[in-house]
Parts: structure tokens; C-alpha cells; sequence
């Protein structure tokens, strides 16, 4: 700062006298706008006005809604007065003020003309002003205007019309996607900018059509661009083209590569960074792309501009997490960067060499980083915490001191998301490394005796329910949980007790001392509290008695729990309070598929102390309450599946119909889904007539037709296959669709009296094996493998032989199985040569299933995969064999 | 922004006092809905950047995953925020645009006084720098002369124009008949 402290005070008298707004007051200044109303307009009064009341808004003054009108029909009136300094500051009142389409009126006369002025200023200017406030039907009127500026000589007035169309592209599509002829003129422009602009909003119109933006791009790559922004937008327009055309690494040169190569020689430093980091990011890059990009990113480390060094390291940092070995080379001017000036320099300078070092430097480097830990803003501690905890899982014989430093930072003060990523750093450790558990667990424990957010509490709490009673001394971490239910908020009692139980349900020497705790909790102020503690006494036996207690009851309570949540929610929210009990087995255990972002994310770091994934509210309900209501099906049992819909029509032909499946213990119910395109027609007795000879352990039980199939009215067709039970039977059918058709006057819309029969081919459905088996989570594969024993493991090796990619294969057998990937293992890094998978799911007749995947890559293109199937009966392991054999 | 992600987009432009109080400020994004969550970035911004020496050269920093580059002089501080997949160079190349101009406009008088007396000139230069997130122009000389070309009215003699704008009518009317 420029002033010693002191002086701030003398600071802000000076202030009163130098600052021209000092006490000014909206109600005042609305007052003086009443100039704005005089027969003989003052310019230079006017303009001071102006800027007074847009020195308000800039303070975060608002307008009433009427204060605002009455200031917008004041100035209006200014449009009278020549001055430009004047009209200027009108302009950007207007803006400001955003008047409403009714007054929008008032002045679009006065931009118009302003709009076809001699002055190119006025010109540019009213442009913006009047697209920023237009509606669709104004547009219209100002089209030929707006079209004809595009291609003027004047840049400035050009490229207001350009951004303003790039901003109206989003409310009026169709208008601006009209001029794009002139605005592939102006790309030929010489003004920097107007072909920055124009580049701009080409691609936007066209982003659509790949086809078109890769014409685009492959002829402007040959050299017609000279601004330097523009060149960034062709530089991210060409690596879009890449990514989109696929990968053709393997046949040797990439398309394209060779411009963005060149751009590392461009002669702007903005345009050489935007092709370097384009190039780090190609999917699959070789090392050999690579390091050309690596070069000039390294030259920018040393370069004196914190900019140019923070852009050069954030990138190698990324760069760093795929390709360490590519950035190696960068690693002496990384060292110097450590004590560069901008903490945020010299954060990702660290974080890179701990993911580029070897062992040996990794303590030096610890140390450096405690050094100034305490500087730097959350988010980069995040950065660092990460880093470490990837080394750990790199160099586990490290970890000691990496869990020194980070129950260190962990006692330091810190935001949520900060405590949050150290936590789970230190669970991932626990978990991955077994010789850290006792120390890991004691940091937890020592933590949460000081922790303010009860998220990390209870789940801290939990997690010691789960790994604390497997340890060598459990009794040492009573102390810690039973001093949570004294102090804490109610939540974190409630999980205290919880996870009181826990230890006493696995360690018998420890239970008569739980008990005690427990019967303690149950004069608890809270309700929560109170109930666990009776339910934890009484499935324990602490009452007294010797309760036999139930193993399924054991289960549920203290084992995983594996139902999705949103699942239980709607389970909970259909059951009607009756005699019956609510039965926690009906619930399905599905996991719906995600939103891709979603996935993506868990896909890139492992979840700590995440719960599983939970999807949207499935439709298995929805199906489960439609086929119930049918009473032919009401005997089949419970719904084991519905897959997807299958489409059995080409889109857009006469008739619509896809096939939902449907599967029970013996049964199989296929529901068509029929739709009618054709007004002039009127279906009737609507059948499929299902061949199973393809298909012969099935038999068909029922089949339900469709009375009528009016145009465009969905309706339903079932039909009820008998199969073998529990059984994963596989075959292939074939339908064809029977009716008669009536015709329809299309103006009436009555029908013919006498109808057609005819017929329609659809093609052919599959009952697969992935249609037995559902996709349900687990939290922690590790310890449900485990809990599951090796009794029924099955393990043998197949040939895959070869494959597009690694990546290809592993999503071709998670499809093929139709189990629930775990732990973001569905994601293969790009270029790595091997991948583990872990599957887990239920397979018919409820029996869980857990799948571990290894591939590798033999030779170039040949994948190898070996299975290790683990489930509670040894038939079902080796259906899974069976299907992947088969598959 | 600009929902298309590939268009550079600029966040916010803030001029700020030796206090980090504001004296102009323009927000393009939605990131800041309320005036109290503007000023609660504009603080937390200020206070970390405060501490740093960005007199000499720009600095750059990460913010609640926004890039923010920023430089001062005297008793004022200068700052431009875009999204954290942005070119952190085109961001600077905004902030030095700016700079640049303001101190054009201010005659190289740059300080929080000049800036306020001079208000008018601050608020059009942002005008001239970026429309709705997209940046318009990023060379400081003529973004200062787009902002002072109302002086030079139309039918005003040559006589009464001052140095720079005679010189930079000439300029103009130079290039163009190179030009054409």
C-alpha cells in the first residue's frame, strides 16, 4: 500500500475535499435532473447530472421503478441537444437503466437515427445501445441496418454490430443466423478486431453443423488470420474439430496438429500460450505432440511477468497429473519458482514437482511447503492437499510424514471444503495404506475433539464405527466418541451413539462397557438420541436378557447399506400405514444411471467419505404400479428389472414401438410401446405376434392387445413369457405388429366403417444377460470384496482380442454384465496401458454379485482381461463367466 | 456470459481506491446477483491482492475459481476477472488496456481524485472496452481516443480541436487514403 497505516485517517479528509460526489444523495440528484427538462439545454450541467446519477448505480444505488421511468423520459429529451459528449453519456444512461418495451419506443426514433448518422461514433454507439434494449419485432425493422454495418469500413462501427449480434443470437437466432454471409465478409477484415468479432459470431451461427465449422477452420488454418484474438478463437475452434473428428493418433500425424504446432511460433505471446495449452489437451497426446508445447511453456517460466509464469505453471501442473515425465525437464526452473513472490506461482510450482518428483525430494519438498502454508487462500491449500495425497498413493513407504503434515494443517484454521479435502485425503490414506490406519484414525480422533462443522463430525464418526473396531485396541477410541455425545450438537450425539453401537455389535470384550455409555444416552434432551440408544440396547441384549439377536437385523444395522437413498425416500413415501410392515426388501436397489457431469466428476477424483451415488427417482415405481394393476401379472411376484426401452421401429416411420422388458423370477413380460403417426389412420385390435423359436425355454403365458390406436395417442401391448425359474434364460424374438386399419377423414376426424387387416415387421428383441442382473452400488469395495470371502471366487483370464482402445473394451464389458461400475473405476486415463474395473450388483434371485476387472494391453491393439467374479453362490459366478465367454 | 464457452469472456472490470472501495465498477456475469454479493467480492479480492506488489508488472491470481489479474498506481487498483479455463493473457491484455487508456484520459495524473473528477471519461472507457463480457478493444491509445472522439465534433474547426485529436484526425484521414 502506498500509506503507511496511520495515515489513513488524514486519508479520508483529504478525501471530503478532492472527491466531487462527497455527500451527494439520490433524492437530490433526481431533483437536479429536472435540467434535463429546460427549453435551453446546458450540455455541460446535463452531462455532470448524468454522471452523478450513474455514479450512484456504480455504488449500488437502485432506482424505484418510477424514479427510474421518470429519469429515462427526462433524458430522452436530450436526444434535442448536438453536444456528443452529451449524447455519449445519454447512451450509457440508457444502458444503465434498461427501460421496459413499452418505453423502448420512445427513443427508438432517435437511435435509428442515430443509427444512419454521418458520425461513426453515434453510429456504433445507438447500434449497441439499440440491440441492448430491443425486442424480436424492433429487430426486424433494423435488420437491413445491422446487415449493412456488418460490412462497414468504419472497424468500430462493424464490430458493434458484430458483438451485438453475437449477443442476440441468443434471443433471435433466426435473425442473426441471416447475416451470415455479411459476416463471413468481415472475417476477411483487416481490422483486428472486427474479425475477432465476426470469427466470433461465424461460429456461433454455425456451431451446430460440424461440418461446416470444420470448413471454417481448415480454410482459415491456411493463414488469413491476423488478430491475435482471433487466432486464440481458431486455436480453440481447431482443437474442438480435433476432438470431435476422433482419434487417429495410432495411423501416425493428427489432422490439424501441424497449425497448432506453428502457432507456438506466432509472434504474440497470448496466441503461442492459447496452442500450447490446446496441445496439453488433446485427448491421448503423445509425448512427441507434446513437447513442443512443453518448450515454450518452459521459456514462459522464467519470464518476468507473473502472468506469463502463473499461465505457464498452471498448465504444466495439469500437465503433470497425465504426463509427469513430460515435465521433468521443467523441474529446475519449477525449483526456483518455489520462492516466487506470488504465492499462487509458487503454490502450483510446488504441487508440480511433488507429482514430477521422485522419493528423495519428496521431504524437502514437505518442508518447503509448511513454510508458507499459511499464506495462501483456500483453494490452493486444496491444490496442495490433493498433491499430497497422490503422492502418498504413489510413495506409500512416504507416508509417515505425509500424515504428519497433514494432521498439522489439519489443526490450522481453515474453511470447510479445506477441512473437507484433508479429511478425506487422510481416509483414502487409511484405507489404501494399512499401516497408516492406527495413526490416521487417532488424527480423526483428535480432530473432531475440536471440529465446528458436523458434517465432517459425523462422518468422521461413522467412519470410525467402521474401521475403529479392526484394530488392534479398540477400547482407545471410546473415549474420544463418548466425549462427543457430551459436548456436541445433536446430530453428532445421535452419530455418537451410532457409532458406540458399532463397536459394541463387533467387539464382544468391549460390550458390557458400551452398554453402559448407551443406557447413559437414554436421558439424552434430544429424541434422535434417545430412540438410537433404545434400538442399539435392544438389538445388542443390553436390557439384561440374552436376546438371540437376528442376524438380518444385525445386518441392517450395522452393515453396509447398499439400497439407494432416493429409492428408500419414494419406498417410504408409497408405503400406506397399514397391519403390514414396511418391507425394506421391496425397496429396489437399482442405482439409475447419472448425469454425465456427475459421473465425470466422481470419475476424475476418489470420493472419500462419500456416500453412494444416488440417482434421480427411478420409473422402476412408475412400471412396478402399472403392471400390478393388470391382474394377470399380479401373481408374477416382484419386479426384478425393467430395462431401458428398446426401439423397435426406425425413427420416423409409420408407427412408433419400443419394448420395455420386464423381469420377474419366472416370468418375462414384454410392454410395447405403440405410437400412430398417421392422421387418416385409426388402429384396431392391435396385436404383436411374438415367435419364440428362437427363443424355445420360453413359453408364452398372455398377451394383452390394444382395443384402438388413434393418431398419436400412445398406447400399451403386453405380452407374458414363462421361464425357467431364478434361471438366466437367453433367447430371441421376433414381432410383427397386426391390426386393422380403418381410415379417418382428416377433417371430420370420423372413421370408416369397414377396416384393413394388415400387418407391420418390427425388428427382432434380445433378452441378454444383462437383463438379469441389476446395477446396485456398493460404498467401499474393498471392504464388501472382503466380506464376502473367496468361497465362491471364480478366476480365469479371456482374450479380447483387438480393441479401438482400452477404454472401448472396459465400456464394452461393463455393458455387456450390466453391473454397476464402483469408485469412478469406469473412467480409463487416457494412454495408460493397464486398468482395474470393480463391478458390483444383484444378479436374479437377489444374490449380490462383486466383479474385479483387470485389463491390459498385449501387443498394440489386443486387450487381455482377466475376470475374478466373487457372489454368494457359486452358480451365479459362473453365469458371469458364462456371459462374458459367451459375450 | 456468453454461453458459448469458447468466446473469451470477461467477468468483471473494478477500479477500486487504496481503501477497496469502489470507484467504477462494471460486473458482465450473473456470478454476482445482488450488490451485496459484488461487494463482498470486490473485498475479498482487494484484501488478498492488497498485500502484493503489482506496481511494476500485472499480478495474477485464482479466486473462488476465477482468475483475477490486477495492477495499481498510487491510490488506485485496477482489476479484471475471468473464469478459470480462461487465457490468463487475454485477461491481461484487457487490464492493460484499460490501464493504459485511463491513463490517457487522465493525462497521467493517475489517481483516485483525477479519477473521480474525471468519471465521465472512466465510465465510457469501460463502455469501450467490453460489451456484455465480450471484449471490444484491448489497445489502451485507441480506446482512449474512441472515448474523447466527442470533443472533436464534427463541425468544429480544425483550430479548436486540441493537439491529440488534430493529430489523430490526421492520422485517420491518413490511413484511409493509404488504404483505399
Amino acid at each position: 500500500m502506498a500509506q503507511p497505516l496511520v495515515k489513513k485517517d488524514d486519508d479520508r479528509d483529504d478525501e471530503a475535499e478532492y472527491s466531487p460526489f462527497m455527500g451527494i444523495e439520490k433524492g437530490a440528484v433526481l431533483q437536479e435532473a429536472r435540467v434535463f427538462n429546460d427549453p435551453q439545454l446546458d450540455a455541460r450541467r446535463c452531462s455532470q447530472v448524468i454522471t452523478k446519477l450513474l455514479y450512484l448505480l456504480n455504488q449500488g444505488e437502485t432506482f424505484t421503478k418510477t424514479e427510474a421511468t421518470e429519469v429515462f423520459f427526462a433524458v430522452t429529451k436530450l436526444f434535442q441537444s448536438k453536444d456528443m459528449g452529451l449524447r455519449r453519456m445519454v447512451y450509457l444512461m440508457i444502458k444503465e437503466i434498461s427501460p421496459s418495451a413499452d418505453e423502448v419506443i420512445i427513443v427508438t426514433s432517435s437511435l435509428m437515427k442515430d443509427m444512419n448518422s454521418k458520425i461513426d461514433m453515434y453510429r456504433a454507439n445507438a447500434i449497441r445501445v439499440l440491440c441492448r434494449i430491443t425486442d424480436g419485432t424492433l429487430l426486424a425493422q433494423i435488420e437491413r441496418y445491422l446487415k449493412q454495418a456488418i460490412v462497414d469500413k468504419n472497424p468500430i462501427v462493424a464490430s458493434a454490430a458484430l458483438v451485438s449480434g453475437i449477443h442476440l443470437l441468443q434471443t433471435n437466432p433466426e435473425i442473426v443466423k441471416r447475416w451470415s454471409n455479411e459476416v463471413q465478409e468481415s472475417v476477411q477484415s483487416r481490422a483486428a478486431f472486427v474479425q475477432f468479432h465476426a470469427l466470433g459470431l461465424l461460429h456461433q451461427i454455425r456451431q451446430n453443423d460440424r461440418l461446416a465449422v470444420s470448413k471454417l477452420v481448415s480454410s482459415l488454418t491456411r493463414g488469413a488470420v491476423r488478430s491475435p484474438l482471433a487466432q486464440c478463437l481458431l486455436i480453440r475452434y481447431t482443437s474442438q474439430v480435433i476432438c470431435e473428428s476422433g482419434n487417429n493418433t495410432q495411423s501416425g500425424d493428427r489432422p490439424f496438429y501441424d497449425f497448432l504446432e506453428s502457432c507456438l511460433r506466432h509472434k504474440s505471446e497470448m496466441v503461442i500460450f492459447e496452442a500450447a495449452r490446446a496441445i496439453t489437451e488433446l485427448n491421448g497426446v503423445t509425448s512427441r505432440e507434446l513437447n513442443p508445447a512443453i518448450t515454450v511453456l518452459q521459456l514462459f517460466l522464467s519470464s518476468s511477468k507473473p502472468v506469463l509464469r502463473f499461465a505457464a505453471v498452471r498448465t504444466l501442473n495439469k500437465v503433470a497429473m497425465i504426463h509427469p515425465t513430460s515435465v521433468t525437464n521443467c523441474n529446475i526452473d519449477m525449483e526456483s519458482l518455489i520462492s516466487d513472490q506470488n504465492r499462487s506461482i509458487a503454490t502450483l510450482a510446488i504441487t508440480t514437482l511433488l507429482k514430477t518428483g521422485n522419493e528423495s525430494s519428496v521431504d524437502r519438498l514437505m518442508k518447503q511447503i509448511t513454510n508458507f502454508m499459511s499464506d495462501i487462500a483456500d483453494e490452493f491449500k486444496i491444490v496442495v492437499v490433493e498433491a499430497i495425497r497422490s503422492l502418498c498413493q504413489k510413495f506409500p513407504l512416504k507416508y509417515r510424514s505425509l500424515m504428519n503434515f497433514l494432521s498439522n494443517i489439519l489443526r490450522e484454521e481453515g474453511g470447510f471444503e479445506y477441512k473437507k479435502a484433508i479429511v478425506d485425503s487422510i481416509v483414502i490414506l487409511i484405507r489404501e495404506i494399512p499401516d497408516a490406519k492406527e495413526t490416521g484414525l487417532l488424527h480423526l480422533c483428535e480432530f473432531i475433539e475440536d471440529c465446528e462443522f458436523t458434517y465432517l463430525s459425523t462422518q468422521i464418526l461413522h467412519f470410525l464405527g467402521i474401521e475403529g473396531p479392526k484394530t488392534s485396541d479398540p477400547s482407545k477410541y471410546i473415549r474420544f466418541i463418548y466425549n462427543r455425545v457430551h459436548l456436541e450438537n445433536a446430530t453428532v450425539r445421535a452419530g455418537a451413539v451410532s457409532t458406540l453401537a458399532k463397536f459394541g455389535a463387533a467387539v464382544d470384550e468391549l460390550k458390557p462397557r458400551i452398554f453402559v455409555l448407551l443406557r447413559r444416552c437414554l436421558f439424552d434432551s434430544d429424541d434422535e438420541v434417545r430412540d438410537r440408544a433404545t434400538l442399539y440396547l435392544n438389538t445388542l441384549g443390553g436390557d439384561g436378557s440374552v436376546v438371540e439377536t437376528d442376524k438380518a437385523v444385525k445386518d441392517f444395522l450395522f452393515g453396509p447399506f447398499d439400497i439407494p437413498l432416493v429409492n428408500l425416500e419414494t419406498g417410504l413415501k408409497n408405503y400406506e400405514p397399514s397391519e403390514e410392515a414396511f418391507d425394506i426388501d421391496s425397496v429396489p436397489k437399482e442405482v439409475k444411471s447419472q448425469p454425465l457431469a456427475e459421473k465425470k466428476a466422481s470419475g476424475k477424483k476418489p470420493t472419500g467419505l462419500g456416500a453412494p451415488p444416488s440417482g434421480p427417482p427411478s420409473t422402476a415405481d412408475a412400471y412396478q404400479r402399472a403392471l400390478s394393476s393388470i391382474p394377470e401379472f399380479a401373481n408374477f411376484g416382484n419386479l426384478f428389472k425393467s430395462s431401458a426401452p428398446v426401439e423397435l421401429t426406425e425413427a420416423e416411420t409409420e408407427y412408433a414401438v419400443n419394448v420395455v422388458k420386464h423381469i420377474f423370477d419366472r416370468h418375462v413380460v414384454f410392454q410395447y410401446n405403440c405410437t400412430n403417426t398417421i392422421p387418416e389412420q385409426l388402429l384396431e385390435h392391435v396385436i404383436v405376434i411374438v415367435d419364440n423359436s428362437e427363443a424355445d425355454e420360453f413359453s408364452e403365458a398372455f398377451s394383452k392387445p390394444l382395443k384402438s390406436l388413434p393418431y398419436d395417442s400412445p398406447g400399451q401391448i403386453f405380452v407374458a413369457f414363462e421361464k425357467p425359474e431364478g434361471v438366466p434364460t437367453l433367447g430371441k424374438f421376433s414381432n410383427v405388429l397386426k391390426f386393422i386399419v380403418r381410415e379417418v377423414d382428416p377433417t371430420t376426424g370420423e372413421a370408416e366403417d369397414d377396416g384393413v387387416e394388415d400387418e407391420y415387421q418390427l425388428e427382432d428383441l434380445e433378452i441378454v444377460s444383462a437383463d438379469y442382473t441389476l446395477k446396485v452400488g456398493v460404498s467401499n469395495f474393498r471392504n464388501a470384496w472382503e466380506s464376502m470371502g473367496p468361497d465362491f471366487e471364480r478366476v480365469d483370464e479371456y482374450g479380447l482380442g483387438p480393441r479401438e482402445s482400452l477404454a472401448e473394451a472396459v465400456n464394452t464389458v461393463i455393458n455387456l454384465l450390466g453391473l454397476q461400475p464402483c469408485e469412478g473405476t469406469e473412467v480409463v486415463p487416457p494412454n495408460s496401458r493397464s486398468h482395474t474395473c470393480l463391478l458390483s450388483g444383484v444378479f436374479i434371485g437377489n444374490i449380490k454379485v462383486l466383479v474385479r476387472l483387470s485389463f491390459g494391453l498385449d501387443g498394440p491393439k489386443d486387450v487381455a482381461m482377466k475376470l475374478t467374479v466373487r457372489s454368494e453362490d457359486e452358480t451365479v459366478s459362473d453365469a458371469i463367466h458364462e456371459i462374458v465367454a459367451s459375450g | 456470459m456468453a454461453p458459448n464457452g469458447l468466446c473469451p469472456s470477461i467477468k468483471n472490470i473494478l477500479l477500486l481506491d487504496s481503501e477497496g472501495k469502489r470507484v467504477a465498477v462494471k460486473y458482465y456475469s450473473d456470478d454476482w446477483p445482488t450488490n451485496s454479493s459484488k461487494l463482498a467480492f470486490e473485498k475479498f479480492v482487494f484484501t488478498k491482492a492488497v498485500k502484493t506488489n503489482a506496481r511494476t508488472e500485472a499480478e495474477i491470481t485464482l479466486l473462488e475459481n476465477n482468475i483475477v489479474v490486477y495492477k495499481f498506481v498510487q491510490d488506485l487498483h485496477f482489476f479484471v476477472t475471468g473464469g478459470d479455463d480462461e487465457n490468463e493473457l487475454t485477461l491481461s491484455s484487457v487490464l492493460q488496456g484499460f490501464f493504459d487508456a485511463v491513463t490517457l484520459l487522465l493525462r497521467s495524473n493517475v489517481d483516485k481524485s483525477e479519477a473521480l473528477e474525471n468519471l465521465d471519461l472512466i465510465l465510457l472507457c469501460l463502455d469501450e472496452i467490453v460489451d456484455g463480457g465480450i471484449i471490444l478493444e484491448t489497445n489502451g491509445p485507441l480506446i482512449a481516443e474512441k472515448v474523447t472522439s466527442h470533443n472533436m465534433d464534427a463541425d468544429a474547426p480544425l483550430s479548436e480541436q486540441t493537439l491529440t485529436q488534430a493529430w489523430a484526425t490526421a492520422r485517420d484521414t491518413f490511413t484511409r487514403t493509404l488504404l483505399t
